[in-house]
């Protein structure tokens, strides 16, 4: 990908991890990896990361995205109240991602999506999702955006 | 002869060092008062003078330097973003500079935050906050707000480079000194706080030994380089990491029970000695100073003994508990007080080991077992002190105490504590001439002759 076409994604920031106890690091480390090689600035916390830990890696580089990975169906158990912690550091406006193997056994994928929504997730993805489609909705939804979320910190 | 003079401008006593620098030996010790509340140069000439009277005639030294712990020390306030992270990295930068930290603050500055700091009036203030590109909004904010507040010393700004030259820019507007140096945290996790420390020095070797009134016996030595812990430190890393032609000792942690506190330096890289075991959090310096302002043997004793249990000092002492808390109240009345019967002393040793314990306990990383569905996973916070090789007992307590190998005994890991990361067998020493300052000071001008010297001095205690 030449990231020369899209020059605004080096101005956005966006922080990985693994949430909770998860050890899963591959696929979080393709999709860093991937958003990197696509321009983004991307801040990787790898595997074991607790949810506050997110939260502060993004007030403190100004992210405008959290990409949470979550592959050993403790999701959401793990991502209970993590749009409220964004709000309570000050990121309200921040872009919410998740993706992996969110929950236990085969699901329905609306009940799914939705169970995630509802915590505060933007977007919802699943198993198996590529980078290259990761890459095409972050560039759709910042650019609906019109430019970075930088969000006030702090106060 | 070529002849070096260190001289420690302390908090009661001035004491000097003069160093044979061909031969790498001591020549002697002199001692005087702390006058830097009235005139510097009293103490300075009373200890030249005992020094004298030591030795005779005063040699030409080629270099006389300073370190100082006077009027205070070095009085910081840092302010930083997030508490784990650039919050965390301006305090490393702080203490790793010698200073006494007064207060720490994160996130923006509070109205009752910025009437505390007026209050602390410390000597150097230093801000932080953001990762480079990163969050500007908080850094600039509290800028703006130690722009209006009373505060006048210097303040060095080690944040966002983005926001940096803005926040110096209205930090000067409103007449406060300030240097700008690179930031703490750089990027996310980064640790960068050798530029911050570099800066807090210069600032203390242009500013605050002139504010301090130390400068008026500039006649009488070269240059007040560095706070005193600032210099015990610059001492473990020469004997850490050796010279050009010398090897040095390796991985090493220095202990300094003093009246007030206990300072911790460790040089060491604290990467997990167990297989398996996940680093977490920051990353850790490898030149690491915490002080345990609770944990001293005079003023603090009663902190001691609130935080080991005054039962176990007086079983340790082999004291019950009415004359443990009788000998306890003694050293709070009269805290210059040294320690004369032999139940006294046996206390201030269960007090000296009681610190070392501690102290050591909380500058050490801990692994914590986290459990997953696979089975426990092991994570490690801070540093593993496992493979350290040496340490180092340095201050006047261990070096008079009763029996320093058992004090020093006190930082080893213990089989009880599995969690607790430290030494797990070291040779133990102790700097009983106290020349680790003085190793310091002339690490930068005669390394060699400095190594040899402290290698030399550090006298192995202990059976190991
Ligand atoms: C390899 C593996 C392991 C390895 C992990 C090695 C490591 N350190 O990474 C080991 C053996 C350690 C392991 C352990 C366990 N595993 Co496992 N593991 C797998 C396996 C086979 C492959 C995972 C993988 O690496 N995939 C390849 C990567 C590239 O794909 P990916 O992770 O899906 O990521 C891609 C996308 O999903 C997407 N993506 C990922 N994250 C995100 C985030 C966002 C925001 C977005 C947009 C996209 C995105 O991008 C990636 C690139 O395309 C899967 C089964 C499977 N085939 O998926 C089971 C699987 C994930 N494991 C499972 C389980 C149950 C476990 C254990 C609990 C087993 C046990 N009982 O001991 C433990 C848990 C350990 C722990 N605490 O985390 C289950 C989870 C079931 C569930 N969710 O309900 C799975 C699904 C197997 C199964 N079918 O039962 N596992």
């Amino acid at each position: 990908m030449n990231t020369d076409e899209n020059p605004k994604r080096g101005d956005i920031t966006l922080v990985t991890g693994v949430i909770g106890a998860d050890t899963h690091i591959v696929g979080n480390r393709i999709l860093s990896l991937g958003l990197e090689e696509a321009g983004f600035k991307v801040v990787t916390l790898g595997a074991l990361t607790p949810a506050d830990e997110f939260v502060k890696a993004a007030l403190e580089t100004a992210a405008d995205g959290i990409m949470v990975s979550s592959l050993y169906g403790q999701g959401e158990l793990d991502c209970r109240g993590f749009r409220d912690l964004c709000i309570e550091a000050g990121l309200e406006g921040i872009l919410l991602y998740i993706g992996g193997n969110l929950v236990v056994g085969k699901q329905d994928w609306d009940s799914v999506e939705k169970r995630y929504k509802e915590m505060g997730f933007d977007r919802v993805f699943a198993n198996g999702t590529r980078v290259e489609e990761v890459v095409e909705i972050l560039d759709k939804d910042f650019a609906a955006r019109k430019k970075p979320a930088r969000k006030k910190a702090g106060t | 002869m070529t002849a070096a003079l260190l001289i420690d401008f302390g908090s009661t006593f001035t004491k000097i060092r003069a160093i044979d620098l061909e031969k790498a030996e001591i020549i002697g010790a002199g001692q005087g008062p702390s006058t830097v509340a009235t005139d510097i140069t009293d103490g300075l000439t009373k200890a030249l003078s005992d020094l004298e009277g030591r030795i005779g005639r005063l040699p030409d030294f080629k270099h006389r330097l300073a370190c100082s712990s006077a009027a205070g020390g070095l009085g910081m306030v840092t302010v930083g973003l997030v508490k784990e992270l650039t919050a965390e990295a301006a305090k490393q930068a702080a203490l790793g500079a010698g200073a006494k930290l007064t207060g720490a603050f994160s996130h923006g500055l509070t109205k009752g935050d910025i009437a505390e700091v007026e209050a602390l009036a410390p000597d150097i203030i230093l801000l932080a906050g953001g990762t480079d590109g990163g969050n500007s909004d908080v850094i600039l904010e509290n800028a703006e707000k130690l722009a209006a507040a009373s505060v006048t010393c210097p303040i060095i700004v080690a944040g966002n480079r983005e926001a940096a030259d803005e926040a110096a820019g209205m930090l000067e507007a409103a007449c406060k000194p300030v240097t700008v140096t690179e930031n703490v945290m750089p990027e996310f996790g980064a640790l960068n706080v050798e530029p911050a420390r570099g800066a807090i020095r210069q600032v203390f070797l242009e500013r605050i030994v002139h504010a301090k009134g130390i400068d008026r016996a500039a006649e009488m030595f070269d240059a007040v380089l560095m706070p005193t812990p600032a210099a015990v430190l610059e001492g473990a890393r020469l004997l850490s990491e050796g010279s050009a032609n010398t090897p040095g000792l390796g991985a090493l942690v220095v202990i300094d029970v003093g009246g007030a506190t206990t300072d911790v330096h460790s040089v060491a890289t604290g990467e997990p000695t167990a297989e398996g075991v996940i680093p977490h959090g920051l990353p850790e310096p490898h030149l690491k100073r915490t002080v345990e302002g609770d944990l001293g043997m005079r003023i603090n004793a009663p902190a001691i003994a609130e935080a080991a249990g005054l039962d176990t000092l007086a079983e340790a002492a082999g004291l019950d508990a009415d004359g443990a808390r009788k000998i306890l109240d003694g050293i709070t009345a009269d805290i210059d007080g040294l320690p004369e019967t032999a139940a006294q002393k046996r206390f201030d040793q269960a007090l000296a080991e009681a610190a070392v314990g501690i102290a050591v306990a909380r500058h050490a990383g801990t692994v914590t077992i986290v459990q997953t569905v696979t089975g426990p996973v092991s994570m490690q916070t801070g540093k593993d002190l496992g493979a350290v090789t040496t340490v180092i007992g340095t201050g006047g307590v261990l070096a008079h105490g009763a029996d320093p190998a058992a004090a020093l005994a006190r930082a080893l890991a213990d089989p009880a504590e599995p969690r607790s990361l430290r030494p797990k067998d070291p040779d133990l020493r102790l700097d009983g001439e106290y020349l680790l300052f003085a190793c310091g000071l002339l690490a930068g001008v005669e390394p060699e002759a400095a190594l040899t010297l402290g290698l030399a001095h550090m006298h192995p205690v202990g059976g190991t």
